[in-house]
Order: C-alpha cells, then structure tokens, then sequence
C-alpha cells in the first residue's frame, strides 16, 4: 500500500486498523487502484470453494458448502404425498433458509436468499417427473432446508451451492405399500422377506439435467469485485448476482437497486466471471461427488 | 418475428397507462398508476423522525409496507417488498434528510374501490406521522412489480421526496420461439418461457453539454437500476431483452415526464 499517491488523507499516519475503521470505503478504494483486495485477492476471483456431502446422516440427501468463511449447510427430507390433480404425475419441492442469529452479528430480517426456491424450480434442473411413485396416487415431497451457519457474503452463491451438492447427494429411499395401501420405507436391514413388491426397485439418484451455478458480484465505480466478503457487501452496496447454467443458459440475472446502474458491458463482465467460475465449481462439485462413490 | 398476441397488441405496444396524483387527502404524497387491467395505488407518508434498527442515522430510511390481497404476507411479496426498497433508496437523495424514514405500504385487495372510498382514510389511519409510501395493488393483471415500482415513484414525487431521478420499471417477456414482446398481461406471463424486470432510469434533461452524461459510451439511462428474471433464456436474449427495454422505457418516461408537469390530480392522460 503506498501513500505517495495520496498524501492529502490521514492514511499515512494512522494505523491500518484504524483507517479500516473509520474510512471504510476510501480503505476499499485504495485497494482497488491498486487492482488487490484487502483479504489479498485479484478483482476478479471468488474465495476457496469446498464441499462435502453427506454431512447430516439422517438426511436423504445432504451437503456443507463453504465460500471462504461463508458456510451453508443443506439438507433434504424425503416423504410420500399425495399429487395435485392438476400435476398427477409430478413430485414437489418445498424450500426454507433459514438465518439463525448464529450466523452473523446483524440478522438481517426477511430475505438475503429467499430466491433460492425460485431458481431451482426456474432452472429446470429437476424433473418434477423423476419424483412421481405411482400416477395420480403417490409421489415425493422434498423437504429442502439450508441453514446459514456463517454469513460472509455472497449468501446466494454457497445456498444454491450446497442446495445443488444436496441433490446430487440424495438418494431415493425404497418404499413399498403395507396391507392398509399406506406407502413405507422399506429399511435395508430387514430386506430378507418382502411380502409386498417394493414400488420402486431400488435406491436411485435423481438425474439433474441441467445444473445452476452462480456468481454475486459488487460494483463499484467501474470496478466488478467477484465474491464478496461480507464487509465489502456493506461498504459498497450494489450487488449483481448472474445464476448460469451448465449449458451456459441465463437462469437469472439479480440486481436488487444500488446506486451504481449496470450497463451492457458491465452485465458481459460479470456474465463472462460467472462462466469462469462455472467451470471451477462445476470441478469441485464433480471432486465432491467422485470422493463420496469412492468411499 | 410476428407473434400473435390475445388482446391484439404488437410486439411493442404497452398496454394504455393512466396515472393520477394527490388522490389520497390524508397521505404526503399519492398516485393511482395503472397499466391496463393492473392498477396500484401508492402513497407517501413522512419523512418522519428516527431510523429504524440497523439503519444508517446519517441516512434517511425507507421503509416499504406491501400488503397482499388476502391473508398473510408470504414469500414473493417480501421479495417484492425488498426489491421495492432497494431501488427506491437508489433514486432518493438519502442524505438530504439524515435520521429519517420513509415508508412505503402495498396492498392487494382484490376489488377496485372507488377513489372516494379510499380517502376516507381506513387503510391509511396510523399512519400519518411517519413518512409511508403506501402501495396499494388495486389489481394485479401482469406486471405488477414494474407497475408498483412507477406508481412509488409518482407518489414520491407527490409527496415531494427529493430524488436523483425518476424510475421507469418495465417487463418485457421471452416466447418460445425466442420473441420479445412488452407488459404482459397476466395470461402472457404465464405462458412465456421467460420474462424480465427491469428498472432504468429516466433521460435527464440536462443544461450540461452533448455526451457529459455517458458511461462507457452509453447514455447513463440505459444503465439498469433494478433486473429480476424468472426462467431460462440465453445471455444474447437477455440483452435483446434490455435493448428493448430500453425503447420502451424511453416512452414511459416521456409519459411520466408530461404527467407530472400537468398538475392537475385525476388527470388521464394515454400512451399507447
């Protein structure tokens, strides 16, 4: 950090903590002239990404997703219900994120990633289809819960994250019908005598067709900070989120007002990031998913 | 290209506006904004003293109260709700009344109620002292976010909130076969493969030389305030989408612009 550029502020006499305090936005812009970011990244690169599956054992399917400090976990619930007459042969998916006072000193109330129910249904990445039992009688519900445990930005980015890593974990349950016609699980253990024909063969994997995967940036003056950190969210306000997916189609393009407008060139940067970082999540994810048959 | 639409519209045509003002005699400021069938009635209350929790003091806070048509308000109207804040705080000058707030209220019910009925203060009592914007969604028939965005803003105005510049919001839908149209209507929403949100800024008549108000080569009202998307389309038609956003926010502002200089209230005027 040289001061020669800037002699006029108090920043070469005071200590680095303090000016981060007390002049938090000229502290960004600082770094930004000098292209870095105070956590020591490039402009344009998202923190270290990992996942783990299977992280709730009672869960059918389930992930941990970390962006940097920012950790989301995703479990999903697998029960019978019985379909609408209207879609008779789909399953359903009910989705809550929830944000405990846990996560962050400010719960903010309301919202951060309450679109997270909108994209995955938008997307198209999962045939509703794939979750009928028998037409018109039976079919599944999943249970989608995310739980924020640590909020440091980019909220949107790690929920649809470790919603996606949750999916591609789960793991239908076999079930077959009792003597009354009720649907039960059909537990592993006791599959010697099956009086009743299980109505699905076997524990199967959902197919997702198409995958989503997104990237939040804030913009400032002419500047996109791919990634960010809860601290560079509340100094610069304006915050683009692009969700992508696999084929590269648009799945949603989120900018919630901010003083700073977006125009053709910024939204063709910030599109062109999210395909970058497609691929690198696309990767971990693959990695994550490869581990756990492994194991 | 041609696409056949139920009520007979071309590709571009908006559906007719009207928009009144001042309607309401107890709020600050109060606007009837209708595009077609769907009608929302917007008022202002404020700035009254005091920011709420987490807010900046050296700011002034806008608050957004959007109430649904029947029962609780649920998740899309939250959304909605914050959506509305959002691009509401980006055009008001926030720090021209540091420490206060000023809200906004949406309601859904779901008959139109003749002006007269409103004024007499039911739905707004209580809420006097602060500074409301109070939304209310007289009828929902498509569009109803960019409808309820351009009647805040016109209520804004009413209430004589200072604002950088006005919003123009509007939705533009994606067909099957890759087409464009503008302000569905509720049946054309649902049909569409994909529709877009978008808010932009109206064109500044500036006193300030030719080109002093371009961003990288672009005049700063085709930069996007707000954008929601719902479905998938490509990256090229979303930017035909925001190309002819753009075209047609440019009318919306011309009509915004000629309605508030006539300040007659229950003035209405057409645009088509």
């Amino acid at each position: 950090m040289s001061s020669a550029t800037m002699t006029s502020d108090l920043s070469s006499e005071m200590e680095v903590d303090a000016f981060r305090r007390l002049f938090p936005l000229r502290f960004h812009e600082r770094h930004l002239q000098e292209s870095i970011r105070p956590d020591a990244r490039p402009l344009g690169k998202a923190r270290d990404t990992s996942v783990a599956l299977g992280a709730v054992a009672s869960a059918d399917g389930s992930a941990l997703a970390k962006i940097g400090c920012t950790t989301m976990l995703a479990a999903i619930k697998m029960e019978v219900m019985t379909p609408t007459t209207e879609s008779a042969d789909e399953g359903c998916i009910a989705i809550d994120f929830h944000m405990p006072p846990i996560c962050s000193p400010i719960v903010r109330p309301g919202r951060p990633a309450e679109a997270a129910p909108v994209i995955s249904k938008h997307s198209g990445m999962i045939n509703l289809k794939e979750l009928s039992l028998v037409s018109g009688k039976a079919a599944w519900m999943a249970y989608l819960d995310i739980y924020c445990l640590d909020a440091d930005g980019a909220l949107f980015d790690a929920a649809l994250l470790s919603a996606v890593a949750a999916f591609s974990h789960l793991q239908i349950p076999v079930v077959s019908l009792n003597d009354d016609g009720r649907v039960v699980v059909v537990s592993n253990e006791e599959g010697e005598k099956l009086e009743k024909e299980p109505v699905n063969k076997e524990r199967r994997k959902l197919k997702l067709s198409s995958i989503p995967f997104s990237l939040t940036c804030v913009l400032h003056k002419n500047y996109i900070l791919a990634d960010p950190t809860a601290e560079e969210e509340s100094v610069m306000e304006t915050l683009l989120t692009v969700v992508l997916d696999s084929s590269f189609q648009l799945v949603s393009l989120y900018k919630p007002g901010g003083p700073v407008l977006a125009h053709t060139s910024v939204i063709q940067d910030s599109v062109a990031l999210t395909r970058q970082r497609l691929k690198e999540l696309q990767k971990i994810l693959n990695e994550a998913v490869s581990d756990m048959e492994v194991d | 290209m041609e696409i056949d639409r139920a009520d007979g519209r071309t590709p571009n045509q908006l559906r007719p506006l009207a928009c009144s003002r001042g309607i309401l005699n107890r709020a600050h400021g109060s606007a009837n904004w209708s595009q077609g069938e769907t009608k929302v009635l917007a008022a202002v209350y404020g700035p009254k003293a005091g920011t709420k929790k987490n807010e900046n003091p050296e700011k002034a806070c806008i608050e957004v109260i959007w109430k649904p048509k029947t029962g609780q308000i649920g998740k899309p109207e939250k959304e909605y709700e914050m959506i509305l804040k959002r691009t509401l705080q980006s055009i008001c000058l926030l720090s021209v009344n540091p420490n206060t707030t000023t809200s906004v209220i949406v309601q859904e019910p779901g008959y139109i109620p003749p002006p007269q009925a409103l004024s007499c203060n039911t739905f707004f009592a209580g809420c006097q002292l602060s500074s409301y914007a109070l939304l209310q969604v007289v009828n929902d028939d498509g569009a109803l976010l960019p409808c309820a965005i351009n009647a805040a803003c016109a209520a804004l105005v009413d209430a004589g909130i200072p604002l950088k510049n006005l919003a123009v919001a509007i939705c533009c839908c994606l067909t099957d076969s890759g087409c464009v149209i503008l302000d569905p209507n509720k049946l054309e929403e649902q049909k569409m493969k994909a529709f877009v949100y978008l808010v932009f800024p109206n064109s500044i008549l500036s006193v300030l030389p030719e080109g002093s108000s371009q961003v990288g080569g672009e005049p700063v009202e085709y930069g996007i305030i707000t954008s929601v998307t719902h479905g998938v389309m490509s990256v090229d038609d979303y930017l035909h989408c925001l190309q002819r956003g753009r075209a047609a926010s440019a009318k919306l502002s011309d009509f915004l612009r000629r309605n508030l200089q006539s300040h007659s209230p229950g003035d209405l005027s057409k645009a088509g």
